[in-house]
């Protein structure tokens, strides 16, 4: 296939994906801020949202000072910025409408009626006050995109190209909420372990629909490094490190196979990178350190990227 | 004179396309009996539905335009315009042999130019013209070919007389909607169908296809890949474009999708660059190659022309057909197929003033409520003049714009377009219509039968336009 059609493809699912993970992100600091407020200790949330979901640079060129409500603003509305949630809706659908005839019907229907909603909110004035139902709203469109696609589109370069694009896009996304813990500074009075941590954690775990979850794995309280090995290691988590990068390497087989056997960097690397994770050992990973793990993680995702462009996608 | 709403000079009797002296043309005869014996109520009914059946099949099809924006939806009329086989035969001839004449121009002004040198058309018209493009000069395409698809304007004023309004030979659009109207009727109105023996429209693609593959180059072994090059999502007929693409299973392809490498065209694929034989280009020769042609465009590929010079690409019409259905060239087309052919014109050109000439210019401004005048380059009707439809003050107003630049004007007397039965608020009454053929020329000329019928759904009004009020029909050519 063309490779514009693939690129438009790729960064559709991509762009769909960051937008919801984007309504998690922001979720993740509503929760961490009200619990924070409830306890009479209220901190940096809305810092460690914004620094997470590497909006802070562009933020404070805008912004003096942090405030939730620009934040919030910020994050959701605001087209100066392109990971803003609309921002994200505006350019899945420009790629979506570049690449129409390669897209079913029932994946455009989905998208373009989001867009077309989406636009309207807009016209008729958006405040940070709406947005936890608009993020709950975001999310439920952007599951009916994805099952769509899952649904209805032939399985050759096409669907390759939009699951590795929902696929990347998650692994990183699923790092930078767990990052978000690393960045939320703890009162004095508040230690490890003490009531705002443990709320915290509860925070990230339900920001990726992973409470429940944890307990049927664990059948245990909520401790740092399960949450941890849960959110990178565990294969049954399907929004984990491992379960993105598994899609990822078999979605590269496949391609590789519909393209007779022809492999590149980006085959090694993905292969490399789901190998550490399906092996690794939590405690490994905390003695590097959470932070500098992730941090090394979504670099070598974005890497992953530049390769799968190179190969396949200039 | 005219009254404010310029009624009184309109032709008289225009030729009505469904009943003659002596009633009812026989191939109308069961749309007659359709529209008579189904009650009013009943029509009303049928045409709600026939809305809502065409908007979805509008939006479907709309999956190509804006998201069923209705704006880009041109209204449809159910009333079929009908030709029979006689009347379709002969303007296939006519069509055909306009067609080949045309091509036969191109090739000899871009070679010997004998026929400017036999003094049949002036120099100036086609060495000056805009259209001309030095660059194809002593090119070889495959085949000859220069004018693979053309969409030629007719109209009829009586049952034997159809003139040619213009040939259009650079990127004619519109042929999505003879696809899509048919599609329509067909479902709307299966019994009504069923009751005529329709000849098909829909191996339109297929024909394409097989022409465009006709002419793949001469160095193309295998089988020819051929592409429909796009300036992109916002050009206004993108939907047609993504329509034809699927419909023929081709790549619809991107100026930035393709690449030149030591003349040679290739797409960018995921499977690494794959080599391009044919381009059916909805490009205008201006923006198809920035090293060539205008250096700012960004919908075309650089390197373009160089590679089909070398004559590794065939580049569907060919660069330069412009000169050919040049509003100023049109006059001259009938000495074209005299000159080349030998034959005399089956369809007539409508008699043309250029008010470049001073005598025409007297005749025209002595004349002016009687006559069309149009801008020598302009398309879309946009800034004509309707005499018989324009009040007095319009009338002074262009006469003033005629003598300041009469050369970018050209007029003709207002023909009585034919009118065929439309669905109007008030009921049926009969409306101005044109139709445009496609004409396929490839090692061989086909032509699907029927076409894009336009119609004026304004009362009295000659401009058939979608961008100035006009809708369209479906055509139906009956086969025997």
């Amino acid at each position: 296939m063309l490779s514009r059609t693939a690129d438009s493809l790729y960064w559709l699912a991509r762009y769909v994906e960051r937008a919801e993970n984007t309504a998690r992100t922001v979720l993740v600091g509503h929760w961490m801020a009200s619990m924070a407020r409830s306890l009479g200790n209220p901190g940096n949330e809305w810092e460690s949202t914004l620094i997470a979901s590497g909006c802070e640079p562009g933020y404070r060129a805008k912004h003096e000072e942090v405030t939730p409500a620009g934040v919030v603003d910020y994050l959701v509305r605001d087209p100066e910025n392109p990971s803003s949630l609309f921002s994200c809706i505006e350019t899945a659908r420009r790629n979506a409408r570049a690449v129409r005839t390669a897209l079913t019907v029932d994946m455009w229907n989905a998208l373009n009626e989001t867009w077309l909603r989406m636009r309207e909110r807009l016209i008729s004035g958006f405040t940070p006050d709406q947005a936890s139902e608009v993020l709950e709203w975001v999310k439920q469109r952007s599951q009916l995109f994805n099952g769509a696609y899952a649904n209805t589109m032939l399985r050759n370069d096409a669907y390759y190209f939009t699951r590795l694009g929902t696929f990347l896009e998650r692994a990183d996304n699923t790092a930078r909420l767990l990052d978000v813990k690393y960045h939320v500074l703890l009162p004095q009075s508040e230690g490890i372990g003490g009531a705002l941590d443990y709320y915290q954690w509860q925070a990230i775990l339900r920001s990726v629909s992973g409470l429940r979850s944890y307990h049927w794995v664990y059948h245990d309280r909520l401790k740092p490094w399960l949450v941890a090995e849960l959110l990178i290691l565990r294969p049954e988590m399907p929004r984990s490190l491992v379960s993105c990068y598994d899609e990822i390497a078999r979605t590269l087989d496949l391609l590789a196979e519909a393209h007779s056997g022809k492999r590149g960097e980006c085959h090694r690397l993905a292969g490399e990178v789901f190998a550490r994770l399906r092996y690794g050992r939590i405690q490994d990973v905390f003695d590097l350190g959470l932070h500098q793990f992730l941090t090394e993680f979504i670099n070598r995702t974005t890497g992953l990227g530049d390769e799968i462009a190179a190969l396949y996608l200039l | 004179m005219s009254d404010a709403k310029g009624k009184t000079r309109l032709p008289a009797a225009a030729f009505d396309e469904m009943r003659g002296p002596d009633g009812c043309y026989a191939k109308y005869e069961p749309i007659r009996r359709w529209l008579e014996q189904t009650p009013a109520e009943t029509v009303a009914l049928k045409r709600a539905e026939a809305e809502l059946l065409f908007r979805r099949i509008g939006i479907t099809f709309a999956v190509y335009s804006e998201g069923g924006d209705p704006e880009r939806l041109i209204p449809f009329d159910i009333i079929p315009r009908v030709l029979d086989g006689e009347e379709w035969r002969l303007l296939s001839r006519g069509l055909a042999q306009r067609v080949r004449a045309i091509n036969a121009f191109l090739r000899d002004i871009y070679r010997g130019r004998e026929i400017l040198r036999a003094e049949q058309v002036p120099d100036r018209l086609v060495l000056h013209n805009e259209g001309f493009r030095p660059e194809m000069q002593d090119l070889d395409p495959p085949q000859g070919v220069y004018c693979h698809i053309s969409g030629i304007d007719v109209v009829r004023t009586a049952p034997d007389q159809f003139y040619v309004l213009e040939d259009n030979c650079r990127t004619p659009s519109g042929v999505s909607y003879m696809l899509e109207n048919r599609e329509a009727m067909m479902r709307l109105f299966p019994d009504l169908c069923a009751q005529h023996r329709l000849a098909p429209v829909s191996r339109y693609p297929e024909e394409l296809l097989e022409t465009l593959k006709s002419v793949a180059p001469g160095n193309c072994t295998g089988e020819p890949v051929v592409v429909l090059l796009t300036p992109g999502s916002y050009n206004s007929a993108y939907y047609e474009h993504s329509f034809l693409a699927d419909e023929m299973g081709i790549e619809l392809v991107e100026g930035a999708d393709l690449l030149v490498d030591d003349n040679v065209v290739y797409m960018r694929t995921t499977e690494g660059p794959r080599r391009v034989d044919v381009i059916y280009r909805r490009i205008d020769d201006d923006f198809l190659d920035p090293l060539a042609f205008r250096p700012e465009s960004l919908v075309g590929t650089a390197g373009l022309l160089n590679a089909y010079r070398a004559g590794n690409v065939t580049l569907a019409n060919a660069v330069g057909t412009g000169v050919a259905d040049d509003k100023a060239v049109y006059p001259y087309v009938p000495a074209m197929i005299r000159f080349y052919l030998g034959e005399e014109p089956i369809l007539q050109n409508v008699p043309t003033y250029s008010c470049g000439r001073a005598e025409d210019l007297r005749y025209v401004l002595d004349h002016l409520p009687e006559l069309v005048v149009k801008q020598a380059r302009g398309s879309g009707g946009y800034g004509m003049l309707v005499g018989p439809r324009a009040s007095t003050a319009e009338l002074a107003a262009f006469a003033e714009k005629l003598k300041a630049r009469p050369a970018d004007y050209l007029a003709q007397p207002t023909l009585a377009l034919s009118t065929c039965p439309t669905f109007v608020a008030e009921g049926v009454a009969p409306r101005h219509v044109d139709l445009r053929p496609f004409v396929l020329m490839g090692k061989e000329i086909r032509i699907v039968p029927g076409g894009l019928t336009r119609v004026a759904l304004r009362e009295g009004s000659l401009v058939v336009n979608s961008s100035q009020g006009g809708g369209t029909k479906d055509t139906w050519v009956l086969e025997g």
